[in-house]
């Protein structure tokens, strides 16, 4: 109890300085953390996706479609136990700023595949019923008030004119990492409707963005998407199948450079602040040489130096990394809010909790490893020569 | 406990050819050079000397917080220049009490948080600590300053409260370093008036390093270093 209390007196002993460490360690833990959740939210599509679902795209490029005729082709491939595909629609809800993710489906294979879109009964049969129906995700609909019934207009980009919707349903995500941000509605209208505009470009309609397809066993992922690119080799559009986790990672490597950057400044925080807390900790020990080698002659043992300036390191590391954990859920907040729906999911995982705790615990560690090594090799009668 | 006449016992401190010297650079700089002391049990020596002389260096290779370049300091029969750091560490716990100059307190800590240090090193439970820290500090006449901090100590105070740490293990050996030096004639005279008590009343043997010679009146038996050399060893005014 006495070396507890002599613990938090000797933290508390320089009030202004332990709070400008604690102030620093706030800020550097909730930053690192605050970082490691935005680079966590660009790599949420990966996260979410699953290990029985493919994605067959155009070989060429993803702005290239594929012709609607593939699907019974890839359906009959052996291993293959769903099929369903997306276009990506890219419309503008009022303003280029409220900009969030809308695919054309085939509306009940889709959700047969995205098990993850859980939608009460009722609002799945008024979706697939209704041709002009969509459903968003809950924090889409949220965001901007939608309430079901509400009529949605969005303006071409890629498929011109404006586009309402009339929303059926509201789904809920299974699970935490699951995008509560699309707009989902019926391929079939977006095809037709592009059919009949006059001069519409042909390679626009029965045209698919991408093949979603269900395996039943994740291990033949492999030769799966194997069979499939076999199927359409030296055709017109050939296809490339990957798991669907590699379709989203090849997203995120789009922006692997500012990822990686964003990583590297995460863990510079952390340096700097631990050579602030090292520096903090050499002057604690320095002021107190006396008081240590006072100690040595009383008896007690180099450890327990060593254990008095790792304990108070350790003391203010850890109060630092609380306090900054406790404001990373705030500060994500915030910044979810200003990013809008450019993240479909931005929230402070449990990995980032136990990264920033040790962050905290390394650099209370490390910046009492110098001064407590010196302290505990001090001369005892240089040591108290200081008091003078 | 009863110190019997110093001349009849066996002595509680043996020093023989005790030298010490320190590395500067290439030099070899001797502080003391074949010291040879003995003290009883329950003698109160003052060791004198102008500065440089070597006191408070004997007094540290006597007191197991400096190691000596040659010789043997024989105390209670251990040879303590052949002991490790850690038994070195463990036999000043259990066997001497320090007064310092300038008290050497711990200044996050109350007089009575002061003074229970030392005891944390024995098997003593809480409650036995803190029966020996009140009794203690009733010895020094600080009962009443227990739960006050050095700084809103007096410095005569202060000194009290180090002698009750040193006090407070029951050491057979009590070594004090300039204990009045930084007090006031009248405080000064206080502390050695309560180191004397100590002295005559528990039997206690102290060894005192000052240069002030009405400090060293107080004590039974004067040792007088210089330039590292033992001149002379005598009887204090005090006995």
């Amino acid at each position: 109890m006495l070396l507890l209390r002599l613990l938090l007196k000797n933290a508390l002993r320089h009030k202004l300085r332990t709070v400008l460490t604690l102030i620093g360690l706030v800020v550097a833990i909730s930053a690192f953390g605050l970082l490691r959740t935005l680079v966590d939210a660009w790599y949420a599509g990966v996260e979410a996706s699953a290990s029985t679902r493919l994605v067959t795209r155009n070989a060429i490029s993803l702005t290239f479609t594929l012709p609607l005729n593939y699907a019974e082709r890839i359906r009959a491939v052996e291993g293959v136990s769903g099929l369903s595909w997306a276009n990506w629609f890219g419309g503008v809800y009022i303003t280029e700023r409220n900009f969030f993710a809308q695919f054309a489906v085939d509306p009940s294979t889709y959700l047969a595949l995205y098990p993850e879109y859980v939608l009460s009964d009722a609002e799945r049969q008024a979706f697939l019923r209704d041709r002009q129906g969509a459903v968003v995700g809950r924090k889409l609909a949220d965001k901007f008030g939608w309430r079901v019934g509400d009529q949605i207009p969005l303006r071409g980009t890629i498929y011109p004119g404006i586009w309402t919707f009339t929303l059926r349903g509201i789904y809920d995500g299974a699970g935490a990492n699951t995008d509560e941000q699309q707009l989902l509605f019926h391929w079939k209208y977006l095809t037709e409707s592009v059919r009949q505009r006059p001069g519409a470009a042909s390679s626009k309609v029965d045209a698919v963005g991408i093949y979603v397809v269900g395996i039943a066993d994740a291990n033949n992922a492999a030769l799966i998407s194997q069979r499939i690119d076999t199927l359409f080799r030296n055709s017109l559009a050939e296809t490339l199948t990957e798991t669907e986790k590699a379709f989203q990672l090849s997203f995120v490597s789009m922006s692997e450079a500012i990822l990686v950057a964003i990583q590297a400044v995460s863990l510079i925080i952390v340096v700097i602040i631990m050579a602030v807390m090292a520096n903090t900790m050499t002057m604690t020990a320095r002021e107190r040489v006396a008081e240590y080698a006072t100690l040595r002659v009383l008896g007690f043992g180099p450890a327990f130096v060593v254990r008095l300036l790792a304990g108070e390191s350790l003391l203010i590391a850890l109060a630092g990394g609380v306090i900054g954990i406790v404001l990373t859920f705030p500060l994500a907040g915030v910044v979810g809010q200003a990013t809008g729906t450019l993240f479909p999911v931005f929230q402070v995982s449990d990995l980032t909790l136990v990264l920033q705790l040790l962050a905290a615990l390394v650099i209370g560690v490390v910046a009492a490893a110098w001064p407590a090594w010196r302290m505990s090799r001090v001369d005892i009668v240089s040591g108290l020569r200081q008091v003078a | 406990m009863n110190p019997g006449t110093p001349a009849e016992s066996s002595p509680l401190i043996r020093i023989r050819a005790l030298s010490k010297a320190y590395q500067r650079g290439a030099q070899l700089i001797p502080v003391l050079q074949g010291v040879d002391l003995e003290v009883h049990a329950g003698e109160f020596v003052a060791l004198m000397g102008p500065s440089g002389s070597g006191k408070s260096t004997l007094l540290n290779l006597i007191a197991g917080i400096d190691k000596p370049s040659g010789g043997c300091i024989e105390i209670g029969g251990v040879d303590i220049a052949d002991l490790g750091e850690g038994e070195l560490a463990d036999w000043r716990a259990a066997n001497v009490g320090f007064i310092f100059q300038f008290y050497n307190l711990l200044p996050v800590l109350t007089a009575a948080e002061n003074i229970e240090l030392p005891l944390l090193l024995t098997g003593l439970t809480r409650r036995e600590r803190r029966e020996h820290v009140h009794a203690a500090l009733a010895m020094v006449r600080l009962s009443d300053r227990s739960d006050h901090y050095p700084n809103e100590l007096s410095g005569g105070q202060q000194q009290r409260v180090a002698i009750a740490r040193a006090l407070v293990t029951d050491p057979q050996l009590i070594v004090a370093d300039e204990p009045t030096g930084d007090l006031d004639r009248v405080t000064g005279g206080d502390v050695l008036a309560l180191l004397g008590d100590l002295h005559r009343q528990l039997g206690k043997t102290i060894l005192m390093v000052t240069h002030d010679p009405k400090a060293a009146a107080c004590a039974e038996r004067l040792v007088h270093l210089e330039k590292g050399v033992l001149l002379s060893d005598g009887v204090g005014l005090s006995s």
